[in-house]
């Protein structure tokens, strides 16, 4: 445990975050709430939250290329790496980051999924794996496909990965999707757009990393993902015992 | 020109989209051999302290639909009021991992939890807040995880003074977070995303 891991936590900037209702994806329409949040300041019940152990992780856990059926999966070989930071720009240690994803030619692994191209019978689509000492994860994966989705008649989803992240508190808990530089159906996205600034679409798109690619094997994209940060608490008028 | 503020700014939100199992929970929706187990199959063992309850419900949309591609976390106390991680009170119920992933059944849309009641965990300020179980919601069309909270409507008391309901401006609205005892320690509540008797969701 470190201090970093207690105080309050930061006041979400819910202008930089998608609005709930936004028409442009028409489901959010009938799922978003109407009345306003209840809004106070953080508590043990969202500055507390679940731990993970390395014990839990398999060794092939983050290996999405090998991880279904431990033969190759078909596709664009890419490592998706990053670090995990809060908002005071330190790397956040030990927490869990999962993804999942399409195939390569944009077909989910999912019951619900219609989609015309075809299953790659040796990628799954899920990955785990826990940050290390600096924050810092790592993913190889194939990069997957665009696919259209029900929304207007001709959208299309651009490429991208899931990724859900915890911190070291609940009300840390963030879910996410990263693009891929220079991928021209971003801007058409309307999931893309109900993020309403341009600044926060921007950190969603993960740059082409040449350091880090291996020749004659893979590429690379670099995406960093800032949690919540904490406040240091000496001034909270805290009574004793808590 | 003045300084800078150096804070970075949170990874902005985006939707769980309707495949959220594959990454989350792929052994319930039928993808094994990637992870043992889905992770979060239940808050408690068979050893954890306390009462046993369990709560059942639905995630309801503005037109009265109910979603059975909703997915949501919870984080709750164990019987004394202490959490499993970091509570700077000290250990908590080794039998109390605190933490749960609930997926909503793919057919009727039910999802159910098993636990044990939480006791009292007390507000920055000291007071005391009603046993409650934290609650965090994503769905496709849900493009910022929802927080809400599980309340008890056999707590009448503590209910009546605990100082985050009682921030809720709007009483009538109280009872959207407050799970209806059935008896026998069942309890059953609904997540209204929108409309009448829509849940309060938090900012928190």
């Amino acid at each position: 445990m470190t201090t970093t891991d207690q105080g309050p936590l930061y006041f979400r900037d819910r202008d930089w975050h998608p609005a709930a209702y936004t028409p442009g994806y028409k489901t959010s329409m009938t799922r978003a709430p109407f009345r306003p949040l209840v809004s106070l300041g953080s508590t043990l019940s969202e500055e507390t939250g679940p731990a993970f152990g390395q014990a839990m992780i398999g060794e092939l856990d983050n290996n999405l290329i090998m991880n279904f059926t431990g033969q190759p999966a078909i596709g664009e070989r890419i490592i998706l790496h990053g670090r995990v930071l809060d908002e005071n720009g330190r790397g956040v240690p030990g927490v869990l980051v999962e993804i999942w994803q399409a195939n390569a030619g944009g077909r989910y692994r999912h019951k619900k999924d219609g989609y015309l191209a075809p299953l790659d019978p040796n990628f799954g689509g899920c990955g785990r794996t826990l940050t290390d000492a600096s924050g810092g994860y790592e993913f190889l994966t194939v990069r997957p496909g665009a696919y259209p989705w029900p929304n207007r008649v001709n959208d299309w989803r651009p490429m991208h990965i899931h990724l859900s992240v915890f911190g070291s508190g609940f009300g840390q808990r963030l879910i996410t999707q990263n693009y891929f530089e220079g991928d021209p159906l971003i801007a058409r996205c309307p999931i893309v757009q109900t993020i309403g600034q341009q600044k926060a679409i921007d950190v969603l798109v993960a740059p082409l990393d040449m350091n880090r690619a291996i020749p004659m094997d893979c590429l690379a994209y670099k995406f960093d993902i800032v949690l919540r940060g904490r406040r240091q608490s000496y001034f909270e008028n805290r009574k004793e015992g808590l | 020109m003045m300084q800078r503020l150096d804070y970075l700014k949170e990874t902005p939100s985006q939707t769980a989209g309707p495949y959220v199992h594959i990454g989350l929970v792929p052994n319930a929706l039928g993808i094994p051999g990637i992870y043992p187990e889905d992770l979060g199959r239940a808050p408690v063992t068979d050893a954890a302290k306390g009462q046993r309850i369990s709560i059942t419900g639905r995630v309801i949309d503005g037109a009265g639909m109910v979603l059975r591609d909703a997915l949501f976390e919870t984080w709750q106390a164990d019987a004394a009021g202490i959490y499993p991680v970091n509570d700077p009170r000290g250990p908590a119920d080794p039998g109390v991992t605190g933490w749960a992933r609930v997926a909503a059944d793919f057919d009727t849309g039910i999802w159910r939890i098993d636990t044990v009641k939480p006791g009292r965990v007390p507000y920055p300020d000291g007071r005391l807040m009603a046993p409650h179980i934290a609650v965090w919601l994503v769905a496709r069309g849900v493009n910022l995880g929802l927080q809400t909270r599980i309340y008890f409507d056999d707590e009448a008391d503590a209910n009546a003074a605990c100082p985050v309901l009682g921030r809720i401006e709007h009483r009538e609205r109280v009872a959207t977070l407050l799970a209806r005892h059935q008896g026998n320690g069942q309890y059953q509540i609904d997540f209204r995303l929108q409309g009448e008797g829509e849940t309060v969701f938090f900012d928190m």
